[in-house]
């Protein structure tokens, strides 16, 4: 068997342990192979345990381990790192538990604090530079670790509590969705719930890579002086919250 | 022939970097010559993983020690992979660059488990092409080192120390020397470790892993989360009259333990040292 083919029958042993690559591998003596397929799944239920400590213990070791059996059924390891193996997790808990949002929206949360750990860094804005800036042509450019959604659960609720160490409150579902940014402060992955329509004005901001979007967004709902006092305010948050790390220098005339 | 120079000696002892001790290493001196840190884990854009490589590095040698690239694969590498690790090498300016004799990844499945070779031409050919471009993509040779291994193939003609000696005569590379790995695969295969030691080309030994095990079932497991054992501190003496000095720690993977029961356990390895040392002298 050239080498090429052996690759072949013992990816086909590690993801289905049929017995035809296993008699082809070993003659027979199944042993060390068998401590190879435990291997390879111990490390990658590790990776997700590792990736996901929240939703293990809000959900219970025996359902974080089904859903990872079920994982990685479904989903062989592809990257070249590991580390990216639990992207798409949430996707299957919501295969298993569809009636239970909540487990996807916390699956969302962990794998975005993840991500954002280890995103490209970008400094904070200097507040004294932009003092000269046209807000109205500025373009904006947000942490690269930056994410953001909508939740419809009490996810972001669940997550905080087992983070300070207390009990989970049950899932429960929110009365109107609420927006939920993830980004990295300093060395610090943070998770922060904002109000829908702040939500909306950042994402917009994003999208636009401007402040004149959001600011039409919030004159329209609000009226011009209540908006524009909104997006004052959002604009100062995004700055010293190191959500916006860059601004176009676009002068004044 | 090979196209880089042989990587350098270094005579000296040091242990894996690992989370538990990060602020060991941060805030006070740790009695170390090098640290080896798992490449991946610093393979990543930002963050505080390569902030702390950064400040660590500014205190100790470091070396590089991979688990992916997946040097037996008959696809060949991953250009990302070594562009990724090209940019970290050129950040650190590593004592060594290391990976293991294995292979992960077959098509686009890829297991991140270091699975074995058959000791073949065929996948001489193979390791040797993919320890070329490696180095290539690197600028520098690099070390290779031997798995613990649970399967051997019936049909390969060649040892595992023939195998490591024709791949280091054919690439230039230097070998990374796992005593543990040595001592679990003999115990599975039922070869002599000793003999195993004697069988490789000393003069490319540039570094020794030492590090423990575990029993299950009927087979030695490469567990890494154990002291370094008995029968592993021999392979270390003898090693010692064949390699003479080299870069040697103590890989801990599991079950950290707190930084001053690893610093022991290196103190027995200098004492070892040591002792070769002066007899070779006497």
């Amino acid at each position: 068997m050239n080498l090429h083919a052996m690759q072949r029958d013992f990816r086909r042993w590690l993801t289905s342990s049929e017995a035809a690559p296993a008699r082809r591998l070993t003659g027979g003596d199944r042993r060390g192979l068998a401590v190879y397929q435990n291997n390879y799944r111990a490390q990658l239920v590790g990776c997700l345990e590792a990736t996901y400590p929240h939703l293990r213990t809000f959900i219970g070791a025996a359902a974080f381990h089904h859903a990872a059996a079920v994982h990685i059924g479904r989903l062989p390891p592809r990257a070249w790192t590991l580390d990216a193996y639990g992207a798409g997790f949430g996707a299957t808990l919501g295969a298993i538990w569809p009636a239970n949002p909540d487990l996807q929206e916390l699956a969302w949360i962990e794998w975005a604090l993840a991500s954002a750990f280890v995103a490209r860094d970008a400094g904070p804005l200097d507040p004294a530079r932009l003092a000269a800036v046209d807000w109205e042509r500025a373009r904006l450019d947000f942490a690269p670790s930056l994410h953001e959604a909508l939740l419809t659960t009490n996810a972001a609720d669940i997550w905080t509590a087992l983070q300070d160490g207390g009990p989970a409150p049950a899932a429960a579902m929110l009365a109107a969705p609420a927006g939920v940014v993830v980004w990295r402060r300093g060395h610090v992955a943070r998770l922060r719930v904002l109000d829908l329509l702040d939500h909306e004005a950042l994402a917009l901001a994003r999208a636009e890579r401007s402040f004149a979007a959001p600011c039409a967004l919030l004159v329209a709902r609000l009226g011009a002086d209540a908006g524009v006092a909104r997006a004052g305010a959002l604009l100062a948050d995004w700055i010293a919250s190191e959500l916006l790390t860059r601004v176009s220098a676009t002068r004044r005339p | 022939m090979p196209a880089h120079p042989s990587p350098p000696v270094f005579a000296g002892f040091g242990l894996g970097l690992r989370r538990e001790h990060y602020r060991d290493f941060l805030d006070t001196r740790v009695p170390v010559d090098f640290v080896e840190v798992i490449s991946e884990n610093f393979m990543v854009a930002g963050g505080q993983p390569l902030d702390i490589l950064r400040r660590v590095r500014e205190r100790h040698p470091v070396a590089l020690h991979g688990v992916s690239m997946s040097l037996g694969s008959a696809d060949g590498l991953r250009r990302d992979y070594l562009a990724r690790l090209r940019a970290l090498v050129d950040a650190v300016d590593p004592l060594y660059v290391s990976d293991h004799l294995s292979w992960s990844r077959i098509g686009r499945f890829n297991s991140h488990d270091l699975l074995p070779l058959p000791y073949t031409e065929d996948a001489l050919d193979v390791v040797c092409a993919n320890v070329h471009r490696a180095q290539e993509a690197l600028g520098r040779a690099m070390l290779i080192e031997n798995p613990s291994s649970y399967l051997a193939f019936a049909d390969a003609p060649l040892t595992e120390w023939e195998f490591l000696a024709s791949i280091c005569e054919r690439t230039g590379c230097g070998l990374l020397l796992d005593l543990n790995n040595v001592y679990v695969s003999a115990a599975n295969h039922g070869f002599g470790p000793f003999a195993w030691i004697d069988g490789i080309p000393a003069q490319r030994v540039r570094q020794i892993h030492l590090a423990g095990h575990s029993q299950g079932g009927s087979l030695l497991i490469d567990t890494h989360d154990q002291p370094v054992s008995d029968g592993v501190w021999s392979l270390y003496a003898h090693a010692l009259t064949r390699c003479g000095p080299v870069a040697t720690m103590i890989e801990r993977d599991d079950a950290i333990p707190p930084l001053a029961g690893l610093l022991a356990e290196l103190d027995v390895a200098r004492r070892l040292g040591a002792a070769s040392a002066m007899r070779e002298a006497a």
